[in-house]
């Protein structure tokens, strides 16, 4: 039953699109006269046109309804996807086979010659009457060079107006490190393996600042490999470096942390953006991917209650590495 | 050509006898008794297990083998449901990585195994309870926690030197024991960062993963807006060029 609905809907379409047997003397040559006219009606077509159009008419006013009644984001779809295509179809098909199709070539009429020298004389004064036409053509050259600036110039916008922001951090000795519901840490209650967001205490601009947001990991005490002068910056083995990518700026938001590093990889951060990857054992030096420049880190303290405070500022220039940004001392 | 076979053929036979040896030596080695407090029948089962299939990666003493496998003192019992019931472990080539499989071993004896591998210290199994979670709650949380490696949609993905696995049909405690004890390459996310709470609503959402309310149409995997803009603009164009190749052709 269905099968056949089918195939009697593609035979109609086959009909309709096959062009009607050319009938009339014309048709009999066709191919020694260059110009074609064929305005031979097509009944079939004209309906199939009309019926196409009235039925994509109806589909989009049942969008229309169905927005207000019953707005089923498939049925909304559905109705105008169908809508248009009928539209579509029915202009495709009037093209084709209701409007008629001509070819026609249109010749000149012969000029004569006194004509052609009148018009060839006129042609040539058009150029004469410019007296200054060097001042003219250094004019335009100013306007021209004119433009170009004004293209140009807003270009440099388009370069970092950090205004110190990478060399500006709110940390300093003795705050407090606090998570993002302004609560202290207490250096204990980090598991190694664990990684932490962090900000500093009582700072309302903290998520603002480049040189604020800090990403708190911990890992074993005696697997660290820092630089002799940042022995003391990670107590317990715990760590804080800079959130901000050195490569492009984004938060690095991936903390690695191996079951057993002999049979996988050491412990990282990792930018999710493009995976620039920093070990935090050898002070976030980065080791895979586009960054070239260490996370700045912070020294860190515990305070007589066991809470988390920093040790001094970050280590360097927060943030992506433009060409003025001053390098970390563990930087590469 | 026989002759350049003879040396690698030779040094593979010492290889497989020095092995053979080696193996030998290692079956003759017993693992210490669980520490007291655990199920003795239980923790013995476990313990002659233990011997069969993870000493000679993890060690007779549990201390781990150099190269081979970490130590299990103070593993826990977490980690040992969670590898050894998602069938990450046992692993046959000890630099592999685990991946999630049917597991090795009936319940009755990963039970044993935990029982006798736990008696050693470590944080115990989660009680996770997808049932108490609440979904939306969850779906903040893991966009900020989980989402970066094991994607929104929890369809997993690769990261720097690891699969990440998809966690749609991961049973809660198996998220939970994940969560605290950051099997492979995952970090930890102890008690601080996400509290009991949270793990119910992140296993609420994560069940939620498996069979989204989808829409309708095709989902595409539910890989997100970008491939869904990649597949309709590749199928719309080439479809609309179709079209207009069609109607661009001369009436004959």
């Amino acid at each position: 039953m269905r099968a056949g609905r089918l195939a009697f809907l593609a035979g109609a379409v086959r009909g309709l699109l096959r062009p009607a047997p050319p009938t009339g003397a014309a048709r009999a040559e066709e191919h020694s006269d260059p110009r074609e006219y064929d305005a031979t009606p097509h009944p079939r077509a004209e309906l199939a046109v009309a019926a196409l159009l009235a039925l994509g008419g109806l589909l989009c006013l049942a969008f229309a309804v169905l927005l207000v009644a019953h707005p089923n984001t498939q049925l909304l779809g559905a109705a105008l996807a169908a809508g248009l295509a009928c539209v579509g179809a029915a202009l495709g098909l009037a093209s084709k086979r209701v409007v008629p199709q001509e070819v026609h070539v249109e010749e000149r009429e012969p000029v004569p010659p006194e004509v052609d020298a009148a018009l060839a004389a006129e042609a040539r004064a058009g150029g004469e009457g410019i007296s200054r036409r060097r001042v003219l053509a250094g004019a335009a050259g100013l306007a021209g060079c004119g433009l170009l600036g004004a293209l140009a110039v807003p270009i440099t916008a388009l370069g970092p107006n950090l205004d110190g922001a990478p060399d500006r951090t709110p940390w300093r000795r003795g705050r407090h490190l606090v998570d993002p519901d302004g609560e202290r840490l207490r250096a204990a209650d980090i598991q190694i393996g664990s990684f932490h967001n962090v900000l500093p205490e009582g700072d309302a601009r903290a998520l603002e600042e480049l040189g604020a947001p800090v990403v708190l990991v911990r890992v074993a005490p005696d697997s660290l490999d820092l630089p002799p002068e940042r022995r003391t910056w990670a107590p317990q083995g715990i760590l804080a470096f800079s959130q901000i990518c050195t490569h492009a700026g984004c938060a690095v938001t991936l903390f690695r942390y191996p079951a057993s590093e002999a049979t996988s990889k050491p412990p990282a951060l990792v930018c999710p953006c493009h995976y620039s990857t920093f070990d935090v054992r050898r002070a976030a030096k980065p080791v895979f991917g586009p960054a070239v420049r260490a996370l700045p880190q912070l020294p860190l303290a515990v305070d007589a209650d066991g809470f988390l405070v920093a040790d001094g500022p970050l280590s360097g220039s927060v943030g992506p590495s433009w060409l003025d940004v001053r390098q970390s001392e563990g930087g590469r | 050509m026989r002759r350049r076979l003879r040396a690698p053929a030779l040094v593979l036979a010492a290889v497989c006898g020095g092995l053979a040896l080696w193996s030998a030596a290692a079956g003759g080695q017993q693992p210490p008794p669980a520490r007291p407090g655990a199920d003795p029948a239980l923790a013995e089962r476990g313990r002659a297990l233990y011997a069969r299939s993870c000493l000679i990666c993890h060690g007779a003493d549990l201390r781990g083998v150099r190269g081979r496998g970490p130590s299990l003192i103070g593993t826990g019992a977490a980690a040992v449901d969670f590898y050894v019931s998602t069938g990450r472990m046992p692993l046959s080539d000890p630099t592999a990585e685990p991946e999630r499989a049917d597991p090795e071993y009936p319940r009755r004896d990963i039970d044993a195994l935990v029982t006798y591998v736990g008696s050693f210290g470590g944080p115990p199994i989660p009680r996770v309870d997808a049932a108490a979670g609440d979904v939306a709650r969850g779906k903040a949380s893991f966009t900020e926690n989980c989402a970066g490696c094991h994607q929104v949609m929890g369809r997993g993905g690769i990261v720097v030197g690891a699969q990440v696995p998809a966690i749609g049909d991961v049973r809660a405690v198996q998220i939970g024991e994940a969560v605290r004890t950051g099997p492979y390459l995952m970090p930890v996310f102890d008690e601080r960062r996400l509290p009991a709470a949270e793990v119910n609503d992140i296993a609420a959402y994560a069940r939620f993963t498996a069979n989204p309310d989808d829409r309708g149409g095709w989902g595409i995997g539910n890989l997100g807006p970008v491939p869904e803009g990649l597949v309709t603009w590749l199928l719309a164009a080439v479809a609309l060029l179709g079209i207009v190749r069609l109607l661009g052709e001369r009436a004959r």
